[in-house]
């Protein structure tokens, strides 16, 4: 059920468990479908899961992980959603582990998605490493007419730009796959040639930051997707709280999707789950 | 049927304050969390006189089976709170216990005399126990210090008063005997253990508050002796929290003499473990 005006759709306030249908390498990224029939079809584009296993969560490095994880779906297709993540720390190291047939308990969707962009712009999509997730079932529903922009550390990395529709431009730090170049580049080129634009982002701080200011000096709307370390992802805890002009909001209530203009500074610290 | 001071509950599962936020459940969650609330009353966040914006992140930190978090009470302010939450919380199928803090007496008085005003308020939970903050450090650290605050705002309102007690204290028992003592007609425990983390690389603290509060699993064991050591000397009912994830723990809070029981983190894992956990006890949902 979506709520008018607003890209939420709600979640039953419940943990359930989805069915692991596929568990795929790609690259230097882990990609999970499962079949969520317990949970609304049409989740917002932007909006995440908090995530975690019915089996064996617990028990990792440092005895950990406990808390569920934060994940942006990457699409949700017939009821299968599907996440991309790369194995950063014990609760990333444990979804890698999943089989299929085994259960993933999840709660969501939850927070805010993409918004549409501003009447009579082409949509810009800028993706950075595993920020790239959101943006996938982005251009599905936004469609050939959204450019993308993909940035990666290296060609195992880059692999996740064979999960988009269409050949998006892919930048390398080292070169190894597509041009050797930020991704930031690639979006100064692209509004040079053309600024009646609206960005969306994802990607690492240093990343969102210089997105931000691009966008702030070609005078552009951007829609940022930050990350902060979440413990509930519906509001109870205050913990994933990110400072804007406004002051402290909860990211998980009001974001995880942000208008650049509503940051002094996309440079969080903190990250994490 | 469970009877917290007088005021009956369907069941004697309640949520830990600053563990669930009902009015923003409801925008994640639509009315669904309503039609099946999950706790058999409802505890509000620590309101404050003055609104608050808390701690700078990063707030949180995994510890093994927990959390430390340094979160600093944020909140709108008593006006703010009367004003804005206090109708949205109102409209909640369960009785509302309101949780306060004053960083002096007179604070706490104001706090307590304004919320129990309101008839949407049914029990109020004095906050002397909070570790980010100094003052809560103090207040509810020693026996004189708590009877003094307890004596304060007795006589300011009807509504029953819940002593929210901090492990952080030499004899916790000693606390709850003097809050009993001085008119308290419920005492809650316990609230979050001291605790800090240092960053991976830097080694310097992680948290933007320095240090935080230790609560889940983690604690479990420790609550589970405070409360009984709690119960065994005050005649005023208990609720027992701390670590509980699934009714077995509730009902060891129960045998260890509590009258009603909170969830806390185990909320952030599962939005629904009141219910799941009332279930386990064999107790009615809420509504
Ligand atoms: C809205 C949102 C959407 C996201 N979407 C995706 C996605 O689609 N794909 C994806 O790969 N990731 C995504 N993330 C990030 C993902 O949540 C984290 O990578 C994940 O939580 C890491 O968990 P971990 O246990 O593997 O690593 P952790 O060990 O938790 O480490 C991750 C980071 O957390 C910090 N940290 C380390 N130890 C601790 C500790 N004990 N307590 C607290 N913090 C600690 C450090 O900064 C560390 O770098 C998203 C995050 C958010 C908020
Ligand atoms: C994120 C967080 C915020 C909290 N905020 C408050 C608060 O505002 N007031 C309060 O009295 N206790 C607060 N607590 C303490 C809990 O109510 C509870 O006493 C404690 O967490 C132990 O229970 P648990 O282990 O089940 O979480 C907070 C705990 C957490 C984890
Ligand atoms: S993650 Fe708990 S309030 Fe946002």
């Amino acid at each position: 059920m979506k709520v008018a005006d607003e890209p939420r759709t709600l979640a039953p306030p419940r943990r359930r468990t989805a069915h692991v249908t596929a568990v795929e390498r790609l690259g230097a990224y882990h990609l999970v479908r499962a079949l969520d029939s317990g949970g609304p079809q049409d989740p917002q584009p932007g909006q995440f899961y908090m995530l975690s296993t019915d089996e064996r969560w617990g028990g990792g490095a440092d005895e950990r992980p406990y808390l569920p994880r934060a994940f942006s779906h990457a699409r949700a297709r017939e009821g299968e959603l599907s996440f991309l993540f790369e194995v950063v720390g014990p609760g990333t190291a444990r979804l890698a582990e999943l089989r299929a047939g085994e259960g993933l308990a999840l709660v969501g969707p939850l927070g805010l998605g993409w918004r549409p962009p501003r009447e009579g712009t082409r949509p810009v999509l800028v993706g950075g490493g595993i920020g790239t997730a959101p943006l996938l079932c982005w251009q599905d529903e936004l469609g050939p007419e959204a450019t993308l922009l993909l940035g990666f550390r290296s060609a195992a990395h880059a692999e996740a730009a064979s999960l988009f529709v269409g050949r998006p431009e892919v930048a390398t730090d080292d070169g190894s796959a597509g041009r050797q170049a930020l991704v930031t580049d690639l979006l100064r080129e692209q509004l040079d040639a053309d600024p009646v634009a609206t960005v969306f982002a994802c990607g690492p701080p240093v990343m969102l930051e210089a997105v931000r200011l691009l966008c702030a000096e070609f005078a552009v709307p951007a829609q940022l997707a930050l990350e902060s370390g979440m413990a509930c992802g519906f509001g109870a805890c205050f913990g994933c709280v990110v400072p804007t002009k406004e002051g402290y909001i909860r990211l998980c209530v009001d974001g995880p999707v942000l208008d650049g203009e509503r940051l002094e500074s996309a440079l969080l610290g903190g990250a994490g789950h | 049927m469970t009877e917290l001071c007088g005021i009956p509950l369907a069941g004697p599962v309640l949520n830990g304050s600053g563990t669930f936020d009902a009015i923003a459940a409801r925008h994640a969650f639509g009315d669904a969390v309503l039609e099946r609330f999950p706790f058999h009353a409802f505890v509000s966040k620590t309101i404050t006189l003055a609104a608050r914006e808390g701690n700078p992140p990063p707030r949180l930190w995994e510890t093994p089976a927990g959390l430390i978090n340094s979160i600093g009470l944020p909140n709108k302010g008593l006006e703010g709170f009367l004003g804005l939450d206090l109708p949205e919380l109102a409209e909640l199928p369960v009785p509302l216990i309101v949780s306060v803090m004053g960083f002096s007496l007179d604070e706490l008085a104001t706090l307590v005399r304004r919320t129990g005003e309101r008839d949407e308020v049914a029990l109020i939970e004095l906050n002397v126990s909070c570790p980010n903050v100094e003052t809560g450090l103090v207040m509810g650290a020693d026996p004189a210090e708590t009877a003094r605050a307890v004596e304060r705002v007795r006589p300011l309102t009807d509504r029953p008063l819940i002593v929210k007690l901090t492990p952080n204290a030499n004899d916790p028992a000693a606390v709850a005997r003097a809050a009993e003592q001085a008119g308290a007609d419920a005492v809650s425990l316990i609230n979050t253990l001291k605790g800090m983390a240092l960053a991976p690389r830097t080694a310097r603290p992680w948290l933007g508050g320095t240090t935080g509060g230790v609560s889940g699993p983690a604690v479990r064991a420790i609550a589970l002796e405070q409360v009984r050591s709690v119960t065994t000397v005050v005649a005023i009912p208990v609720i027992g929290m701390g670590g509980i994830a699934t009714g077995g723990h509730a009902a060891d809070f129960l045998s260890a003499g509590a009258t009603c029981v909170a969830v806390g983190t185990e909320n952030f894992r599962d939005p629904a473990a009141g219910l799941r956990i009332a279930a386990e006890l064999g107790e009615p949902a809420a509504v």
